[in-house]
């Protein structure tokens, strides 16, 4: 069952058209992320949805009913945000109970409402205080409880986690995964952050210019980008790419030739024209192994990033530097020259004219 | 090691460095120069009138006198008329609170509005206001009267506090949309999510987290209002006339011979409230003209 | 094709409803007052009203009689000497004070507050009281006498060739303030590393406050500008109280002539006309000046 639908949803403001003609079906119970660099679109197509900014042209539906036109607190979603937007003179209990008093809601069942989330959320003892006196952690999660008491059906998060610091982000991470376990509410998600994407979407939609690129789930989008644009903002190091040509079932790239068996091309196989090669750092394969791969080279390494989990190496070939993520035992050192290779069938190849996947 | 101190530790710092004494010096001389007409004003209103003819206005006075003050208050004369300032300030009052008060209220809405509710053309009109903060009021002034006639309001206390509201919405208007505007966009979001329509998020939301800037605006409105004198001059009769304009009618009345220690208590006590308001707000006056200034 | 829906089409004239009641009050004072009044008055300047607006069209015969009269001259003349020193010892003096407060110095706030108390008095209380300590016979002139200088001369307040001085140095005295901190304000705005690296290179004080400071607070000198220059334009009351205009017509201003003309001397157009003189020389101003801050970038 359906439980947000956006119809053709255009957005210009004056000249510039920030969303174009968006179409997404959202699942009831999906984990939806909406990811892409900072104005591309996203916190856009999230307002409209919640109501906060009106679309130009298109519609919004939230189980099944046409909320183009509705009030915000009409809509049936909760919102959290990345600042929090807690209000400053209220306390945590005035926080979550403040939208419930303007829907005029009976007290008892106010203060029903409002323990419960404390409850989920683990700030009963906080129900007192004013925001000035919690950590950021526990203003997210009292911004969280305002969503959560207003029992809706869909959750909108704004990136959410953005203002945290990086170990306060990973625990909340997992926290907003387990509400999700347990609630299974519909939850859209924006953020620009690709770890945060990857953990916790069912399905991601890739944006950018206003126009949704991808809309895959996570492993998909990570192994078979339907773009080269995808293909460079998922993944961590950045994925390497080879500018060269495509002849027959092999790619030559300055001098080198890869053999393309066992590449998985979608729809007809093009014989001839120019491609860049995409192949993701980790799948870069080092030492005896390489041997056996397909595709081998021998490369110098020109810089070593050891990061304790795994090592990053920087290496020359085919005239260009590529990222190679090792393990981070391995003993390399600049200067080493060793064999690398890697089985096209986890590469990318994409046209180089229209950069869509071949 | 031969001959010289082993430099180690905190370097040896001269107190009295040339400098220093310049900037001091500097300070302290002009600091008197802008002191100095207070104290005088503060002196010459402690004196008898025989001890400011033949003395010397810096000194201080011989035998401390609290008559030029009472006189000043309750006794001196603006032509035929005998009672004192206490008339005029009375009559500040009377056109401060409620000048205070609406200008505040209507121009916090504005710019809440302006910050928060942009619509068609809001911004145009804004736009207008503030150039209009830069016309010469002389040019609007005739205007206002025929207004004000229409209204039924010229000449009377109500009139001028239209005209301090009129007058006092741009800079107001101004620091209000800038605050607001600086309150972060996600909170109004949230509280439009949470239901809550234009005046309920006024009141209940914007209203309570901007205590310090309604503060700056008090300060600003009260300080100005009471030292306006053009406005009062063109707007009231002369029993409405505000403070200052009684005080310049007391003390440049040309009648009788020029008693200065009650002019010059008479002078002190209009400004006493701005100066009080000054010297109690410190930092919030400051912060005030600052906010009020910096974007005129 | 969309499913049924409460909800109505929010028609573009009630949308933000009471947002735009709310800013009818700034409407009305928009439009019917600055707009409105403003070009009321320059149409009436064209006429021959004199105790009642009357719409009866002479040309320009207004402003040529204004130009011809001295009192009309006086004025120019005095708000321009007025104008231009208060310019200038203005900003020198306001700067010069914020400089030196900026040297981490101790007591700063209560010198602050000294330079800056003037700007809380009114300009009539400002003027009553440079009146009476420029008065001749028992203020300055008075006491350096009686020091032994007896030839000492310091009357300008009774000396129609310098009674704009005399004002002037009023009008400093409880402007300047407000300047130096703006100014402050401004030199706080500074990167703490700019005077790093200024010390680091070798750079001296002075050197660095004019070579690097001042053509960085820019915008900050504009302000100050545009704030002194809409004083020195409105200088009313204070000449009202100091001098009455006085002696003679030697301290009139712009201002205190279309009063005058308009509810003293009922004659109407000559104060329309006047005015119009005023708003036109804010107009010559603000225009280069709002071309500058504003032409070109588009505002957001």
């Amino acid at each position: 069952m359906t439980s947000v639908l956006v119809k053709d949803l255009t957005l210009k403001f004056g000249a510039l058209t920030v969303l174009d003609n968006l179409t997404i079906d959202i699942p009831e119970g999906e984990f939806l992320v909406l990811l892409g660099a900072s104005g591309c679109g996203k916190s856009t197509l999230l307002n409209c949805i919640a109501g906060l900014l009106d679309p130009t042209d298109g519609e919004i539906h939230i189980n099944d009913r046409n909320v183009t036109w509705e009030e915000p607190s009409g809509r049936g979603i909760g919102m959290v945000f990345q600042s929090y937007a807690l209000y400053p003179q209220m306390t945590v209990a005035g926080n979550l109970s403040f939208g419930l008093k303007n829907a005029r809601m009976p007290k008892a069942e106010i203060e029903k409402r409002v323990a419960r989330a404390a409850e989920i959320l683990q700030i009963e003892p906080l129900l007192d205080r004013k925001p000035a006196a919690l950590s950021g952690g526990q203003r997210q999660r009292v911004a969280i409880g305002r969503a959560l008491v207003r029992d809706v059906d869909v959750f909108l998060f704004d990136e959410p986690l953005s203002n945290l610091d990086a170990k306060l982000r990973a625990d909340l991470r997992v926290e907003i995964k387990r509400l999700h376990h347990n609630l299974k509410n519909t939850m859209i998600y924006v953020t620009h952050d690709q770890v945060e994407a990857m953990t916790l979407a069912d399905r991601i939609a890739i944006m950018k210019g206003g126009v949704i690129q991808q809309l895959d789930s996570p492993t998909e989008i990570y192994n078979r980008p339907v773009n080269k644009y995808v293909a460079g903002f998922i993944g961590s190091p950045e994925i390497n790419f080879f500018e060269g040509t495509l002849d027959g079932q092999t790619f030559v790239t300055d001098g080198h030739e890869f053999p393309l068996a066992g590449y998985a091309f979608q729809g007809p196989v093009p014989t001839k024209g120019a491609a860049w090669l995409g192949i993701r750092p980790e799948h870069i394969v080092t030492g005896e192994a390489a041997a056996s791969l397909p595709v081998t080279a021998e490369a110098e390494i020109d810089i070593v990033e050891p990061m304790g989990s795994d090592t990053l190496a920087w290496a020359k070939l085919a005239g260009q530097s590529v990222r190679i993520r090792m393990d981070g035992q391995a003993a390399v050192r600049t200067g080493d020259r060793i064999t690398i290779g890697f089985d096209p069938a986890r590469a990318s190849l994409f046209d180089r004219a229209s950069e869509d996947r071949l | 090691m031969v001959d010289a101190v082993t430099p180690r530790g905190p370097k040896p710092r001269r107190r009295f460095s040339r400098a220093n004494v310049m900037l001091y010096g500097t300070l302290i001389v002009v600091a008197l120069y802008y002191a100095l007409p207070l104290y005088v004003m503060i002196v010459t209103s402690l004196k008898g009138m025989p001890e400011i003819r033949l003395g010397n206005i810096f000194s201080p006075p011989v035998e401390i006198t609290f008559q030029p003050w009472v006189k000043a208050w309750a006794e001196a004369c603006t032509g035929i008329n005998c009672e004192g300032l206490s008339r005029g300030f009375w009559n500040s009052v009377q056109i401060l609170i409620p000048s205070v008060i609406l200008s505040i209220a209507i121009a916090s809405v504005n710019g809440y509005a302006l910050a928060n509710w942009k619509f068609k053309g809001s911004e145009v009109f804004f736009t207008i206001l503030i150039v209009g903060a830069f016309i010469p009021y002389q040019v609007m002034l005739y205007p206002l009267v025929i207004i004000l006639r229409e209204l039924g309001l010229y000449g009377n206390v109500w009139g001028l506090v239209l005209v301090h509201t009129v007058f006092g919405m741009p800079i107001l208007t101004l620091l209000f949309r800038n605050y607001f505007t600086s309150v972060p966009e996600e909170l109004f979001k949230a509280a439009r999510v949470d239901g809550a329509g234009f005046w309920g998020i006024y009141f209940r939301i914007m209203l309570p987290m901007s205590l310090p800037i309604f503060v700056v605006a008090i300060i600003l409105q009260v300080t100005g209002i009471w030292n306006d004198f053009l406005f009062g001059v063109i707007y009231t009769k002369p029993a409405d006339y505000p403070m200052t304009v009684q005080l310049n009618n007391i003390v440049n009345s040309v009648q009788g011979i020029k008693e200065y220690n009650v002019n010059m208590a008479a002078t002190l006590l209009t400004g006493l409230v701005p100066l009080i308001i000054y010297f109690a707000s410190g930092k919030l006056f400051v912060r005030g003209i600052a906010a009020g200034a910096v974007k005129g | 094709m969309s499913s049924s829906s409460k909800s109505r089409k929010p028609s573009g004239l009630f949308r933000n409803m009471s947002a735009k009641i709310a800013s009818v009050p700034m409407v009305l004072t928009a439009l019917v007052v600055f707009v409105g009044g403003t070009a009321w008055t320059v149409l009436y300047s064209f006429t021959s009203s004199k105790l009642l607006p009357k719409l009866n069209f002479v040309g320009l015969d207004q402003y040529e009689r204004l130009w011809s009269t001295r009192r009309w001259i006086i004025s120019i003349e005095n708000l321009a000497v007025y104008g231009f020193f208060s310019m200038i010892f203005t900003l020198v003096i306001g700067f010069t004070l914020a400089a030196m407060l900026d040297r981490k110095i101790r007591g700063e706030s209560i010198f602050r507050t000294i330079f800056l108390y003037p700007f809380a008095l009114s300009f009539v209380v400002t003027g009553l009281a440079w009146q009476w300590i420029l008065n001749p016979d028992l203020g300055i002139q008075n006491v350096v006498r009686q020091m032994g200088w007896e030839s000492f001369t310091f009357n300008p307040l009774n000396d129609p060739d310098i009674v704009i001085y005399g004002i002037l140095i009023a009008g400093l005295w409880q402007g300047t303030g407000l300047i130096m901190v703006i100014m402050l304000a401004g030199l706080r705005g500074i990167d703490e590393d700019i005077w790093k690296a200024a010390r680091v290179d070798g750079i001296g004080t002075v050197k660095t406050y004019i070579r690097v400071i001042i053509p960085m607070m820019r915008p900050v000198f504009v302000t100050a500008l545009v704030l002194i220059a809409s004083g020195i334009i409105k200088i009313y009351d204070l000449v009202v109280a100091q001098t009455n205009g006085g002696p003679g017509i030697a301290s009139e201003v712009p201002a205190k002539y279309v009063i005058n003309y308009m509810f003293r001397a009922q004659n109407l157009a000559q104060g329309f006309a006047a005015s119009t003189m005023m708003l036109l020389s804010v107009v010559i101003i603000l225009i280069p000046w709002a071309y500058l801050e504003f032409g070109g970038k588009k505002r957001g």
